[in-house]
């Protein structure tokens, strides 16, 4: 096979479609938040604590001082995450308002174990010191979603469902505002009879809080020269829920098993098994989209882990109950934006990044930001500076420098790419990194960009399991789970070159977990066509990494997650 | 012109609706929608009201107070104001005591149409509009594809087994919409930021002359005893075509008596 | 027991699904009544005797002779109340619908549709529904009489008991706000055939098909059966059949008689359009399409050697 890179393939996209100067104000609000996540929520929580004692300002802002647009159908349809949860920013944006036992958890991490999977063993390992996870918490991000977007009504945000960010207001080199995406259009963008366009909605700040691949912070990352020394690369988890018969009691961790460990292969990752409460249990697979064999298929080795006994023990009896997929930056602290501001624009969460790899964990940091974006919002506006004047949010930066957040993500930042070697050097070198706090090896790894690895072929679809309907599933019938009901005639929002080679086309159509992709019919000088079904898309995201690129459906279509 | 849409707080998500083993009735303690049949009823009164020039758009719903969220959705679209039976009383009440209940709450409207979806999609009944519609003694048209408005008069296109019948009733009357009649507008954005300011009102059994006796349990007349697995359908047969597929076809369809 | 059945009609001729129940009833024991209520309908009466009721109400009159449902619940009002039925049954129709709603309402009397069986258990009738898309059953009962039942279409076929009925010529009085509503234009039997909600046989063509030229396949066949003609979201979405044709998910759902699957994978997004159909046919070249799970006859081989030959054999037996 003629050594193919997705990169090499790229789709038609040029982010400057996305950048529009703003119009008359049709629409205008006092801080727009982009994203109803733990980001976007923490912050328009944090923003109703501090209006409270301001009501001048209040008023100066108008009638919806605060607004969160989500692309879902509500707040968690969207989200999905492992999640063992580290509560320490939670509980500072909620002070003592909301103690603890009220957050919508699972169940604090009693016990935990971490395991290396040989495919007939499961060999018991000590928890890397960045795993542990004493003091934390199992949750459905979905759940907790929904749970903050009540808390942020409460505080006075209007939450704007089924919306999505489309484009960026630009104006005088200030960002003002989002125009939000169109309804009602048609497979080929004709216009339906229910057709409505997007509205121009005005702000004197605009957080992004998108989440991963956010679709406006990578056009503002390009648009005010925001992208920093190092691509962003991402991981894909695909996750089950279960309803099983018998308690599991502990956090599980594995790696090894069924991902190979030869630098060759590139496959780095890991699962996730987690108890919710006494008769629920969370199973999912991480693997890093860095990977290089045509035939892997994060959906299919989520299935092949389920039959390792170790699983098959656990879910015995069981019965599954969602499903759902997402990526993952990884990058961490050598991937972040130059700035996470711009005049009249803050970006937090995963959508910047902010994602702590060895300790999966990114949930906490977002919160953590979103509440920082919060204050930097508030004393530029509180100050009547306008915010759109530079600098007038460089206390944000600051901020985030002076946090946890930075601290973390800086001790482990050279991890994820040691990882790139293998998974045995990769181990020991991010061992020698734990062990030293993050300063040896010293000075900073670079990262490659997913789509530029190489493709590789080996016969790793052999060894995926048929699915059974009881253990393991096919992808329609999961995307069926997932509460995906998008219409038929929705507009393709999936952009990928339509004419590739074969292997490229192979990659897609493993790669992605909802079948959106499929090898088409031959068109000529040895290429295929990509067939595509965009209602099929649950927005997971892999595609922006490996040689296409998700751009924004119509609101409200998409996965409709409630316990992932 | 008054429409009233009757409109219900339904359960989402048909991959995750499940039966309460307990009390043998859809467990609506999740998150709940408003039923997708409804919101073409919505469309419809909205496209009356406008080609009126001028009218009142009103839901009126049966249900927990979390209906309110739901009925929201309706408001976004352009409805005025939101009338919510919310009553303890109420839970469990069947077809009798729901459609006791609901022509009580428009009868207090006074409105001049009645619209209905065409089912709900919990209980897949297509029966409450008929039943309100005894009640109130007003004409009914139902399972209308198309409506058009004349003179105090309405004209229904409805579809049967059969094809469509056009039927005609005066105002004020009860019209059930089937899905097929429009394609609901999208909430626009300022119609979603506008909706909680709209009126919603919250009424109870006793404010509608409802007695105990008529809603819930104590109203209803038919009962769950239980529930129970499908019948099995019986055995799947798979076979190789060798040639005579088509006759071993039309042998089972024969056997089955399908032929 | 001392049952009503409610009769429909059409075009001079009474409905299967009546004539089912009708049977049904009879079936159940005690005094089995029935009631036909239109314009010129005395004829049918003696049908209705042939298929177990001992008594038959006839309601002649032009002001019935519309298919409205609120004069029928005026006239079964009186029916019932004079004669003291404890059950009312009613085979689900449009109209049927409607009248069984009303009469509940009109009576204050339970009523319980969708049902697909009816029996006697412990002293107390029950009936038998499917809910949640037919994943699970429940038994549904009533509390007081009469106990009004809608029974889905197509759940008992008519069976001649050969008895014959007594005739009661009745007058109902009919209530003003019910002669309200006045048919303009009633409908006439669609010539092409019936539609895929309402139809009793379904052949439905997928992407194993190869392409939108050989739906010619498909829509003989149908034709053959007296049928109608569905499609998958696949071949929809790829413009090879109209969207009015999707069963699944995100298109129709569907519960004829028979459905036959023609190329059809049978993903879950198509399933749930059709999955309560009674008998479900399947061909694939596939052996391991999921459709083959839940096909009570799948045939493992190529469709366009084996619908053609279908096609034939089912005209042949037709018209013999």
């Amino acid at each position: 096979m003629t050594p193919l890179r997705p990169s090499e393939f790229p789709p038609s996209f040029d982010p400057n479609e996305f950048v529009v100067a703003p119009g008359e104000p049709e629409i205008e609000v006092g801080v727009l938040i982009v994203g109803a996540g733990p980001a976007g929520l923490a912050c328009a929580i944090r923003l109703g604590q501090l209006l409270e004692e301001a009501p001048e300002l209040v008023e100066r802002l108008g009638e919806v001082p605060v607004a969160v647009l989500e692309k879902g159908k509500q707040p968690g349809s969207h989200l999905l995450s492992g999640a063992v949860v580290n509560p320490r920013s939670l509980r500072r944006l909620f002070k003592d308002r909301v103690p603890t036992h009220e957050m919508p958890f699972f169940g604090r991490v009693e016990h935990e174990s971490v395991y290396f999977l040989t495919a007939k063993r499961a060999l018991r390992i000590p928890a890397p010191p960045t795993m542990r996870n004493n003091g934390n918490y199992v949750a459905s991000l979905s759940q907790l979603g929904r749970w903050l977007a009540g808390q942020a009504e409460e505080a006075g945000a209007v939450i704007l469902p089924e919306t999505t960010g489309h484009k960026l207001l630009v104006g005088d080199g200030r960002v003002r505002g989002v125009q939000t995406g169109d309804k009602g259009r048609g497979r080929n963008g004709e216009e339906l009879p229910n057709f409505v366009p997007g509205d121009e909605v005005q702000a004197k700040v605009t957080v992004l809080a998108e989440g991963t691949q956010g679709h406006l912070t990578g056009i503002a990352l390009d648009r005010f020269a925001l992208q920093g020394d190092n691509p962003q690369v991402w991981a894909l988890g695909v996750k089950e829920v279960w309803k099983v018969a018998k308690p599991l009691g502990r956090v599980i961790h594995t790696m090894g098993w069924p991902l190979r460990p030869g630098a060759k292969y590139r496959e780095f990752g890991g699962s996730f098994i987690y108890p919710m409460g006494d008769d629920m249990v969370t199973i999912g697979m991480v693997v890093g989209l860095d990977y290089r064999d045509v035939e892997l298929s994060v959906h299919d080795v989520l299935q092949e882990l389920k039959t390792h006994s170790l699983v098959r023990k656990l879910l015995e009896g069981g019965e599954r109950v969602a499903w759902g997929a997402k990526t993952i930056p990884e990058g961490g602290l050598l991937a972040l934006p130059k700035r996470m501001h711009a005049p009249g624009l803050l970006i937090a969460g995963d959508g910047a990044g902010l994602v702590n790899v060895p300790a999966l964990k990114g949930i906490h940091y977002a919160v953590e930001s979103g509440r920082l974006a919060a204050e930097a919002a508030f004393s530029a506006l509180q100050r009547g500076e306008a915010p759109g004047r530079r600098g007038a949010l460089a206390g944000y930066d600051e901020a985030l420098e002076r946090s946890f957040v930075w601290s973390d993500l800086k001790q482990v930042r050279n991890m994820r790419p040691a990882f790139g070697k293998g998974f045995w050097l990769g181990g020991a070198m991010a061992g020698a990194m734990t062990a030293s706090r993050g300063n040896f090896p010293p000075g900073d790894a670079s990262l490659e960009d997913d789509a530029e690895q190489e493709l590789i072929r080996t016969d790793r679809a052999k060894s995926y399991p048929v699915p059974d309907g009881k253990l393991t599933f096919d992808k329609l019938s999961s995307v069926f789970l997932s509460g995906n009901q998008t219409r038929d005639d929705a507009p393709n929002h999936l952009r990928v070159r339509d004419r590739v080679p074969p292997e490229i086309a192979e990659l897609w159509t493993r790669m992605c977990p909802a079948q959106v992709y499929e090898v088409g019919d031959d068109a000529g000088d040895g290429d295929v066509h990509v067939e595509v079904t965009p209602s099929n898309c649950v927005q997971c995201g892999a595609i922006t990494a490996k040689g296409g690129r998700l751009t924004p459906p119509e609101g409200g279509s998409g996965p409709e997650y409630k316990l992932t | 012109m008054k429409i009233a849409v009757c409109a219900k707080h339904v359960p989402e998500a048909t991959a995750q609706r499940r039966l309460d083993p307990q009390t043998k009735r859809l467990d609506r303690s999740g998150e709940g929608t408003l039923n997708q049949f409804d919101v073409h009823a919505v469309e419809e009164a909205l496209k009356l009201r406008d080609a009126s020039g001028d009218g009142e758009v009103v839901i009126v719903s049966l249900g927990p107070e979390r209906a309110f969220e739901a009925m929201r959705k309706a408001l976004a679209m352009g409805a005025d104001r939101v009338v919510l039976v919310s009553d303890e009383g109420a839970a469990g009440s069947d077809l009798v005591a729901t459609s006791r209940i609901l022509a009580a709450a428009l009868e207090r409207e006074g409105a001049d149409l009645v619209l209905f979806g065409q089912q709900a999609n919990d209980s897949d009944g297509a029966v409450l509009w008929a039943a309100v519609a005894d009640r109130l003694q007003r004409p009914l048209i139902s399972q209308v594809a198309e409506l058009t408005h004349e003179d105090g008069k309405v004209r229904g296109k409805r579809q049967t087994e059969f094809g469509y019948d056009v039927i005609e009733a005066p105002l004020p009357a009860v019209i059930a919409v089937s899905d097929a009649i429009n394609e609901p507008r999208y909430p626009s954005l300022k119609g979603i930021m506008g909706a909680k300011k709209k009126p919603q009102e919250t009424v109870s059994l006793g404010d509608l002359g409802v007695s105990a006796g008529e809603a819930g349990e104590a109203g209803s007349r038919t009962v769950v005893y239980a529930l129970s697995d499908p019948p099995a359908r019986g055995d799947t047969v798979k076979i190789e075509d060798d040639g005579s597929g088509a006759e071993k076809i039309v042998q089972f369809l024969q056997e089955k008596k399908a032929l | 027991m001392k049952s009503l059945v409610f009769l429909e009609h059409h075009e001079g001729k009474l409905q299967q699904d009546s004539l089912g129940v009708l049977g049904k009833a009879a079936g159940l024991g005690g005094e089995v009544e029935a009631a036909l209520l239109g314009e010129g309908v005395e004829g049918l009466a003696s049908e209705a005797g042939k298929h177990g009721a001992s008594r038959v109400y006839v309601a002649d009159d032009v002001l019935l002779a519309a298919p409205l449902p609120q004069p029928r619940v005026d006239a079964l009002e009186s029916l019932v109340n004079e004669g003291g039925h404890d059950t009312v049954l009613f085979a689900a129709s449009v109209l049927s619908a409607d009248v069984a709603a009303g009469l509940a309402a009109r009576l204050g009397a339970g009523l319980n549709w969708d049902l697909t069986d009816l029996v006697e258990e412990d002293g107390r009738l029950v009936g038998k529904r499917p809910a949640l898309g037919d994943s699970v059953y429940v038994d549904v009962g009533w509390t007081t009489e009469p106990r009004l039942a809608l029974i889905r279409s197509g759940t008992f076929e008519p069976a001649e008991t050969g008895g014959s009925a007594e005739v009661e010529k009745i007058e109902p009085r009919l209530q003003d706000f019910s002669l309200a509503a006045r048919m303009v234009e009633q409908a006439h039997e669609e010539s092409e055939g019936p539609s895929i909600e309402d139809a009793d046989v379904i052949v439905a063509g997928g992407r194993g098909l190869g392409g939108p030229e050989n739906f010619a396949l498909v829509e003989e066949l149908a034709k053959a059966l007296g049928g109608a003609v569905a499609a998958t979201r696949a071949v929809v979405d790829a413009g090879w059949y109209p969207y009015a044709a999707q069963v699944g998910q995100t298109g129709k759902t569907v519960s004829p008689k028979l459905y036959v699957a023609v190329g059809i994978s049978g993903a879950i997004q198509h399933k749930v359009g059709m999955q309560s159909s009674g008998l479900i046919v399947a061909i694939n070249k596939d052996p391991n399409a999921p459709i083959f799970e839940y096909a009570d006859l799948g045939v493992v081989g190529d469709l366009h050697e084996i619908v053609p030959k279908l096609t034939e054999l089912v005209r042949a037996r037709k018209a013999a």
